[in-house]
């Protein structure tokens, strides 16, 4: 007996969220195993994928359409774009239903809602660091030495992770009363793939188009990771958006939708469960 | 239930003060924008359901602590709202200590995994550090008796091994406060045994458990005390055999369709009431069957409210189809039965050597008055229980066959009146 310790339920205690993150981790760990191990060559595959993706779009831009040819480093900065890209769509998508799937757990078990959605994100990025490992090695063959701007990298994921987390959690909560954000996401989704520099650089669209491209946080963060890692004479994200300060946009939706998720489970934890 | 009561002086484990909890129910639920756009937009008419209303109790450390009630009555949601699943509309919950919650045996088991990391995660889940999930994962598995099976993958486990992981992996949860929801209700007689065996074991630690479940036994043989809840409402607290005499009577009446807190005070005003009947081995354990040619015990409890001269105790054995297999009744020798005090507690037993052939039979004993003004049905519990006998062949219904018959005053409790 604990003697005297205060009712544990406060959830976000020193323990409350040390539980927090023993569960995500847990849930992540779990979700990891049984997607890779239960397959052949396991792991290779979620490395396959987006390389199979970067394969076939190669092919068509630079062959087919014919619109790669001249931009320094095409394949390069295409498969960065690519490895970054199906890092948000899949944990989006994902997230999208798991807090309805995990209907059982959350019903049983005391546990902060916003785990589920955070754990599926959290699987998807063990393989983007994977993924990422990919892609240095492949821009090391190509001949680009190391540089210190690599580093860049670091804040741009943490970035994107936080990014990813926002949407994940908005995404699963609003599946719970409405169901139609499955067709709707999906619809989203591809737009913001084609609307996001992937397959284009962002110097190839009109100067006017530019900028509202840019106050996508996706795009910026493509953008700045290409500059930073295959082309540094590439724009930065600051001279494609129109000069530093405009970057706040972006950023600012970033933080916008991680307070607005952090909000809304605030607020919907305690009802969560008997609405599932 | 003999086992020491838990000193009541220390600070309670679990406070649930005037708890209430409602159910915001959609009448028609729209899970699409084209069904809301249809629909019109206009509001969803919501239904509100009462699932708990004004609950208080309380729980000292060390106690077992059974909740009964019908299907429904709200015991699973008032074990979520301790849980803290569920949030309370009005009303405070207080836990004082560790709490773990076992609403289903192997909560997020995945069958793709084996049995290994299953244990490791539904210990984590139940509140149990990662280091000290992994650290418990042998003496998990060697309790489950699943050494040969540790790296099978669970989907390839039979129901049963599923459920002795599952289990093994809860008892090994060194949480001070149990939440146990109707778990006892899976495996096995041999498996049930082990449970029992180590709900014991949980009991004379010293923990703290809140315990929902059907199962009367279960709760006499295991509360210091219990709870009765009819529709979301505390009906009665305390001692375990009053307040599962109280479950049949709840029962029985239910299906006369009337009201429960209506029957308790009817029961208050009554005379005598029956509050359980059952059938025995010749060895006092409790049954469901008996094989047939094999002798019957068939008792029956009796309360009285106030004092009684000669009441007459009826048994009838009531054949499935309704048909009258045996009767007795301590009238029919002309016996007296004597006076009995208000609050008395009386067992009468009827044992025979059994002439009934295989089927389903019931017990509806009866407590009259046969003589003077208030002559007549004191309480009368048509089906109190049911029971099968076993084996094959036929063996006729003979009524009047050899019996005994005896009646024993067990003891007088307190009137709350």
């Amino acid at each position: 007996m604990t003697a005297g310790a205060a009712v544990e339920r406060q959830p976000l205690g020193a323990a409350g969220r040390r539980r927090f993150f023993q569960i995500l981790v847990a849930l992540s760990v779990t979700e990891f195993k049984t997607r890779y191990f239960g397959s052949v060559l396991g792991y290779v595959w979620s490395l396959m994928r987006p390389l199979m993706v970067f394969g076939v779009l190669y092919v068509v831009f630079t062959h087919v359409v014919r619109f790669g040819g001249n931009i320094e480093h095409y394949p390069l900065k295409l498969l960065l774009a690519i490895v970054l890209w199906s890092f948000f769509a899949e944990a989006t998508g994902a997230a999208l239903t798991s807090l309805v799937q995990r209907e059982g757990l959350l019903r049983k078990v005391p546990f902060p809602p916003a785990v589920v959605p955070l754990s599926v994100g959290l699987t998807a990025a063990f393989n983007l660091g994977l993924n990422l490992c990919v892609v240095l090695v492949f821009v090391l063959i190509t001949g680009i030495a190391p540089q210190a701007a690599w580093l860049e990298l670091i804040p741009l994921v943490v970035c994107l992770l936080a990014l990813t987390a926002a949407v994940s959690m908005l995404l699963a909560v609003l599946y719970v009363p409405f169901r139609d954000m499955a067709p709707i996401w999906e619809v989203v989704t591809q737009m913001l793939f084609w609307g996001t520099p992937i397959i284009y650089v962002i110097v190839t669209v009109p100067a006017s188009v530019r900028e509202i491209l840019m106050m996508n946080p996706l795009a910026v963060i493509i953008e700045q990771a290409r500059h930073a890692i295959v082309d540094s004479s590439a724009p930065s994200a600051a001279d494609s958006i129109g000069g530093a300060p405009l970057l706040l946009i972006p950023f600012g939706i970033v933080v916008a939708l991680l307070a607005a998720s952090v909000a809304l489970y605030r607020r919907a934890e305690g009802t969560l469960a008997e609405r599932l | 239930m003999t086992a020491q009561q838990p000193s009541g002086d220390r600070q309670p484990a679990i406070v649930v003060d005037s708890v209430t909890k409602r159910f915001r129910v959609p009448r028609e639920r729209y899970h699409t924008i084209k069904e809301r756009v249809l629909h019109g937009f206009r509001r969803t008419r919501w239904e509100v359901l009462e699932g708990l209303h004004d609950v208080s109790f309380s729980v000292a450390p060390g106690e077992f602590f059974g909740v009964v009630g019908r299907n429904g009555s709200g015991k699973s949601t008032l074990l979520k709202c301790v849980a803290g699943i569920y949030r309370t509309d009005d009303g405070e919950i207080g836990v004082n200590g560790r709490l773990s919650t076992f609403i289903e045996l192997g909560v997020g088991f995945n069958p793709d995994l084996a049995a290994e990391d299953n244990v490791v995660l539904n210990a984590i889940l139940l509140g149990l550090d990662p280091k000290e999930a992994r650290k418990r994962v042998d003496s998990v598995i060697d309790f489950a008796g699943l050494e040969e099976f540790r790296d099978l993958k669970l989907k390839n486990y039979s129901s049963g091994m599923y459920v002795r992981l599952a289990f093994a992996v809860m008892i090994q949860v060194d949480a001070d406060i149990l939440l146990i929801d109707e778990v006892l209700a899976v495996g096995d007689a041999a498996f049930q045994h082990k449970c029992y065996t180590e709900f014991e074991r949980l009991r004379d630690e010293g923990r703290t458990i809140l315990f929902v479940t059907h199962d009367m036994q279960a709760v006499n043989r295991f509360c210091h005390r219990a709870l009765l809840l009819e529709r979301g409402e505390v009906i009665a607290i305390g001692d375990p055999k009053e307040v599962t005499g109280k479950y049949m009577a709840v029962n029985f009446r239910e299906e006369r369709g009337a009201d429960a807190t209506e029957l308790m005070g009817e029961l208050a005003d009554r005379a005598a009431y029956v509050t359980d009947a059952w059938l025995e081995t010749e060895h006092g354990e409790r049954r469901e069957y008996a094989a047939a040619g094999d002798p019957v015990v068939c008792k029956v409890l009796v309360n009285f409210n106030w004092p009684l001269e000669d009441p007459a105790l009826t048994l009838v054995i009531e054949s499935d189809s309704g048909a009258v297999a045996f009767a007795t009744s301590s009238a029919w020798n002309g016996c007296r039965t004597g006076r009995f005090e208000a609050g008395e507690q009386v067992l009468f037993t009827v044992s025979f050597e059994s002439f009934l052939s295989p089927g389903r039979y019931y017990l509806s004993p009866q407590v009259a008055l046969l003589e003077g003004e208030t002559a007549g049905v004191v309480d009368r519990r048509d089906r109190a229980a049911g029971f099968v006998v076993t084996g094959a062949g036929e063996h006729g219904p003979a009524a009047g066959a050899a019996h005994e018959f005896s009646i024993e005053r067990v003891g007088v409790r307190e009137l709350s009146a």
